[in-house]
């Protein structure tokens, strides 16, 4: 499974980082990190985080 | 329950969307036919007040991807639903089509409040939908004369945008601070400073008795002090009403937005029907059993997961979401997670100075931590989520205990990283 999160349209907002810790990360100064490729065992997660993101920043491209 | 071949969601915006896309997640196989009576396929509300009326992000950025597993949905757009008659499991909709289903979901949301005083109705807007913000955007002009009516968060969201545009916004409000309600009485302090340090003006504890004009068009307001404000666009942001009317006549209590039990069904409808976002009333069994309508974006995603395995008939604990808000005004973040309204009697800075970056904590009447509120940039913002951990171990009857969010080993990290 391969994510990609817009950074242009990211807005740091972390509600990502809540449904799926594993793959999102937010850096001491509030930056979004993430795994690129993450495990597939982590779908559902990922479309959580996907769904929950308010400027629908994240894509998942199979 | 009997089987299902056929759910209609009523309703094609964030709760409907999501909705559809969780029946398919929790494997429900019949139909799912979405009427809505937008013309548009479901969009995000938020940056309507925000980016797109500020011109920073185009009309078409606004709408949402729907997933693949939902690409069988049939979309009714463009249609309402006229009535419905539950016991008999049809809908009728506005073209007079009728609709059977075996199961329904209300995502119908709400509407704008509109001002009930004399005057003319042109130049007046609200902010609700993609054609109201095209409207609105057109009418932005630098130097206008823009008078917001409400100090809630898209009335101080609008008079943001519209200041960043070059107008001369003056905001009425009948409390004595803006977004008090929902913030208290330190953020909502902070927000006007910040707010009149941008050249906002403000007429707060004032009400609208009239709005003045000529040829039907809007030109000025008179104040219940008889004071009066020049105005070339008026923009209403008065709160809201639930889109429930077509649910009348069925036995519902629907005094405000549609109640439903822990499950998100209908209380005193026949079984098969639920309620998801804005429009629904729900006990929220972190809390308490009062029900209460949430309208933050965040609810229809969670209500959707949770209806939907309702209506499928999987068996899960009491709906239980940690609510969480944001607002964006000028460069500043408004983050809150877990419930302030519930917190309002007893509010500390837990970090920073209102002047500045600030975080607010709000506790209940045993001194318990119920809500944080962050304002300011994405530091302070970040923080708030760190006690996210610690309000989601909140549950009914709990004693709380705290603990922070855990960091998790990342072996690849990219992103924002400059
Ligand atoms: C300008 C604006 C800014 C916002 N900013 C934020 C923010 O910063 N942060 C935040 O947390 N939340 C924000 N929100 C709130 C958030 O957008 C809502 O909580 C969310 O849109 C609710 O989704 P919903 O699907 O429940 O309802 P809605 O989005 O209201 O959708 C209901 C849909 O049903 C349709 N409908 C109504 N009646 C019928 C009928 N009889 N038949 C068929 N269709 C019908 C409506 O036209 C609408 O398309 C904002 C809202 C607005 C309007
Ligand atoms: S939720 Fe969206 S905006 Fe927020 S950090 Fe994640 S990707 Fe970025």
């Amino acid at each position: 499974m391969k994510v990609v999160v817009d950074m242009d349209v990211c807005q740091d907002h972390g509600q990502c980082v809540f449904a799926s810790p594993e793959v999102f990360r937010l850096s001491d100064e509030g930056r979004l990190l993430y795994v690129a490729e993450p495990d597939e065992s982590l779908r559902e997660d990922v479309e959580d985080a996907a769904d929950v993101c308010p400027l629908q920043a994240i894509t998942i491209e199979d | 329950m009997s089987t299902m071949d056929r759910i209609v969601v009523a309703g094609a915006s964030l709760g409907g969307l999501r909705t559809a896309e969780q029946l398919r997640r929790a494997k429900f196989a019949g139909e799912i036919v979405v009427v809505g009576d937008e013309p548009h396929m479901p969009y995000n509300r938020p940056p309507l007040s925000k980016e797109v009326l500020a011109g920073k992000a185009g009309f078409d950025s606004v709408a949402f991807r729907p997933k693949a597993a939902a690409g069988d949905v049939v979309w009714r757009l463009g249609s309402a639903v006229a009535s419905a008659d539950l016991a008999g499991r049809t809908l009728t909709l506005a073209d007079g089509e009728s609709l059977s289903y075996d199961g329904l979901v209300v995502a119908t949301g709400l509407r704008p409040r509109r001002l009930d005083v004399p005057g003319p109705v042109g130049g007046r807007h609200t902010v609700r939908t993609l054609d109201d913000a095209r409207a609105l955007q057109g009418a932005l002009r630098p130097g206008a004369r823009v008078v917001v009516v409400g100090a809630g968060f898209i009335g101080c969201e609008v008079a943001a945008t519209a200041r960043g545009l070059g107008a001369e916004v003056t905001v009425v409000e009948p409390t004595p601070l803006p977004l008090v309600r929902a913030l208290g009485e330190v953020l909502a302090r902070a927000l006007l400073e910040r707010h009149r340090a941008q050249g906002v003006r403000f007429a707060l504890g004032r009400t609208v008795s009239r709005f003045t004009g000529t040829d039907e068009r809007v030109t000025g307001l008179v104040l219940d002090d008889e004071s009066r404000v020049r105005a070339d666009v008026v923009v209403e942001a008065v709160g809201s009403l639930p889109n429930v009317e077509w649910l009348e006549g069925n036995g519902l209590d629907l005094s405000d937005g549609l109640l439903c039990d822990e499950q998100l069904r209908a209380v005193g409808a026949p079984g098969g029907v639920v309620g998801v976002g804005d429009v629904a009333r729900f006990p929220n069994a972190r809390y308490d059993a009062v029900a209460r309508r949430v309208e933050h974006w965040s609810v229809p995603g969670d209500s959707a997961k949770h209806a939907a395995r309702t209506l499928v008939g999987a068996e899960q604990e009491a709906f239980a979401p940690l609510p969480s808000f944001w607002s964006d005004q000028y460069e500043y973040r408004v983050q809150s997670f877990g419930a302030p309204g519930l917190g309002a009697g007893d509010v500390r800075v837990l970090e920073g100075d209102p002047a500045g970056d600030v975080l607010v904590g709000y506790h209940d009447g045993g001194g318990r931590l119920v809500g944080v509120v962050a304002l300011g940039g994405a530091a302070v913002v970040a923080r708030a989520a760190a006690y996210r951990g610690e309000l989601s171990s909140i549950s009914a009857g709990s004693a709380g205990s705290a603990g922070s969010a855990g960091s998790s080993d990342f072996s690849v990290m990219q992103g924002a990283l400059s």
